[in-house]
């Protein structure tokens, strides 16, 4: 509680002790209302200052008029008839005790969900020729070198010099595991330095740095509104007229035909109080805001509450494969020796590659792990388009292709190779065949479960690929997707989407690796990129980040959004309905003030609670995440 | 431009959206937001005259809400 809060807190102790006072003292006379005034002033002069003042100022409707005006007309009605001095200060109480425990609740959810901010460093240490300085991140300079302490905070971006240690990255990425760097590598600003001291040099100045970039993000995100927001402010711009001028016409039509002008003048000053919108003003933003902050916690960027509504609408994701829903790294998947050993054919393959840097050729002397002694090999020749042909101990050696085999004349002593999804490698020794390597993009860890979530979410999966027929639909069949398209150029894939867009009515969401991507991420309804951490190019283009390189990330961003769009839709239907019972109830004579009271502020605290809620959404849907997250990455 | 200030006591979600729409009227804004959980403003406005347009911000937000301050960074 801030100062302000425990200050008014006191006030409405005593504003209470008053209001008991005054209730207990025996005069009925017509002074009475004096006895109930000091309670009323303590508990509530500064609504009435404000109203007086907010007036002045041309601002009628507001929370602070009604208000007054409710109980001032309350202690007025004493002069018609039957004074209603104890519930006047009864209702100003329990408006302030609302309005409390509102700034407090609304301050604790704030606090919780900027507990994200807390991302940003406070110094860095800077090597400086007067020493190791503290000093502000911002006054860092590019080239500058900085000393991250074990337990400090990344200050900036750059690049490790010296010293290893481990990185806890869970405020930025969601990922539990800490990260290791050693000198060479990139180290990202948010993360928290746990065991070694690192020297990093720095790339970039703070306002472009990673953590900045985060922040910005998350909290321009209450300004890009969703619908709900939109129709919540109009609504509200209607609302409060529209029930004042039905409160007037309350207290001044009826009595004119019936009579019991007190009675209804009564009954249109409850009408009053139950006019502010607040609730459904306040609940509504925050709701997006708490489900913008719990997803960023899972390491789900949001760009928006716009996104986050389309995201919850929609019906179709539209993968993109190589670096999205595979690695986009190319190991060995299979090996099938003819005659030899499977360590033999992975040596032979290995050493024959030796000097060629292709992708294909480093997968394999990753796979092999082995050094190649320079004395084995000789005349080691490039035949384009095919393969190598080297000596290895003496013995000419092919690697390469089938055409490679054919020109060798073995072509015939292949096997059954099928069709294979990836590249395949033949290895022949002195024109005998000795069998094949595949060679395969693999599938990221928890692909399938990304896909098999959507799938049970009855979301419509499709695939998109540049690669060809067979190893694109391979992939699709071991993830589970229906549609696949294949062979597609960057052009071709905007308008698959567009094709898949036309028509439907729910929204279309495309996850890509956000670096060549960025054309069909920003045509979709909603784009998400992978991998945000280090791509400027993915936080530009996309509406969604995702922070780490998980695609299953992606059925957490649509719980998360479908729960909050869920909570924002209860709040707007409980709110309303509560309010719009009591209208007709006050206005029938049913309902008293302090009904009316609780439809306001009751209502309100009641909102501002369940939108908290979309904060805490758990990651995991279940077991499903256990039962296939153990499943080993299986070749594409 | 586009710049953010820090907002200090701005204590009704209403009032927030009343500042916004007041803003959004001033001659020069080209876009604002005033949003209540982040106590922030965004304001976007001519380069040139942003200061003077400020100052007209200043004044709308004090009319909607006077205990609402703006803090304004140099």
């Amino acid at each position: 509680m801030t100062q302000k809060q425990k200050t008014m807190l006191l006030r409405i102790i005593a504003g209470a002790a008053l209001l008991l006072a005054a209730v207990l003292v025996p005069y009925a006379g017509p002074w009475r209302f004096l006895l109930f005034l000091p309670a009323y002033f303590t508990a509530g002069w500064d609504v009435l200052w404000r109203a007086a003042r907010n007036i002045a100022h041309g601002q009628v409707f507001d929370e602070n008029f009604l208000m007054a005006l409710a109980t001032v007309g309350a202690f007025c009605t004493g002069f018609f008839g039957q004074g209603e001095y104890p519930e006047a200060v009864f209702v100003m109480l329990f408006y302030q005790v609302g309005e409390l425990f509102q700034g407090v609740a609304v301050g604790r959810s704030r606090q919780s969900i900027s507990s994200l901010m807390e991302l940003c460093p406070d110094y860095a240490n800077a090597e400086r020729p007067e020493g190791l300085v503290r000093t502000d991140p911002e006054d860092v300079a590019v080239g500058e070198v900085i000393v991250i302490k074990p337990g400090e905070k990344v200050p900036l971006d750059g690049l490790v010099i010296e010293g290893n240690s481990t990185l806890d990255v869970a405020a930025l990425t969601g990922e539990p595991m800490p990260l290791s760097v050693a000198e060479g590598e990139r180290v990202h600003s948010g993360c928290v330095n746990l065991t070694g001291l690192l020297r990093v040099r720095v790339e970039t100045a703070f306002a472009q740095s990673t953590v900045s970039k985060i922040l910005d993000l998350v909290e321009n995100a209450s300004s890009k509104k969703a619908r709900a927001e939109n129709f919540i402010t109009r609504f509200a711009k209607y609302y409060t007229p529209g029930v004042v001028l039905s409160a007037l016409a309350l207290a001044v039509l009826p009595p004119l035909f019936v009579g019991g002008w007190a009675v209804w003048l009564s009954r249109a000053l409850t009408f009053l109080v139950v006019s502010c919108p607040c609730a459904l003003v306040i609940s509504v933003p925050l709701s997006f805001f708490g489900g913008i902050g719990g997803a960023s916690r899972q390491g789900v960027l949001i760009k928006g509450g716009n996104y986050m509504e389309a995201l919850a609408q929609a019906d179709t994701v539209v993968f993109d494969k190589t670096g999205t829903l595979t690695q986009g790294v190319f190991r060995v998947a299979k090996t099938c020796p003819v005659g030899i050993s499977k360590e033999q054919l992975l040596e032979l393959a290995a050493m024959a590659e030796h000097y060629s840097d292709h992708p294909i050729s480093r997968s394999l002397k990753e796979a092999w792990g082995g050094q190649v002694a320079p004395d084995r090999l000789s005349g080691a020749q490039e035949l384009p388009g095919c393969g190598v042909r080297v000596k290895i101990d003496g013995k000419a050696v092919w690697a390469g292709n089938h055409k490679l085999m054919a020109q060798l004349g073995v072509a015939d002593q292949i096997g059954q190779t099928g069709d294979q999804p990836g590249t395949v490698v033949h290895v022949a020794v002195e024109k005998t065949y000795v069998g094949y390597i595949l060679i395969a993009d693999q599938l990221k860890p928890d692909a399938l479960e990304a896909v098999s979530h959507l799938n049970s979410q009855g979301i419509r999966t499709v695939m998109l690929t540049g690669d060809a027929k067979a190893p694109g639909e391979a992939a699709a069949r071991a993830l589970g997707i229906g549609e696949v398209y294949t062979q597609l150029l960057p052009a071709d894939k905007v308008e698959k989407v567009e094709e898949l867009m036309r028509g439907a009515k729910a929204k279309l969401v495309f996850v890509g690796d956000g670096i060549n991507d960025a054309p069909v991420l920003s045509r979709a309804d909603v784009g998400i990129a992978m991998g945000g951490l280090g791509s400027d190019a993915a936080i530009e283009a996309a509406d969604i980040v995702l922070m780490d390189d998980k695609p299953s990330k992606i059925a957490t961003a649509i719980r998360i959004s479908r729960k909050t769009l869920g909570i924002v839709r209860q709040n707007i239907v409980f709110a309303l309905g509560v309010k719009a019972l009591v209208l007709v109830l006050s206005a029938l004579g049913l309902a008293g003030m302090w009904l009316a009271v609780f439809a306001d502020v009751g209502v309100m605290i009641l909102a501002v609670l369940n939108a908290t809620r979309t904060y805490f959404t758990s990651a995991s849907a279940g077991p499903l995440i256990a039962e296939s997250g153990k499943a080993p990455p299986s070749p594409v | 431009m586009t710049k953010r200030f820090k907002l200090v006591d701005l204590d009704c979600a209403n009032c927030a959206a009343k500042m916004e729409e007041a803003i959004k009227k001033i001659d020069g804004v080209e876009d604002a937001a005033v949003s209540f959980i982040a106590q922030k403003m965004t304001v976007q406005a001519d380069e040139a005259r942003f200061d003077h347009i400020m100052d007209q911000v200043e004044k709308a937000c004090r009319r909607v809400e006077p205990d609402c301050k703006i803090i304004r960074y140099s």
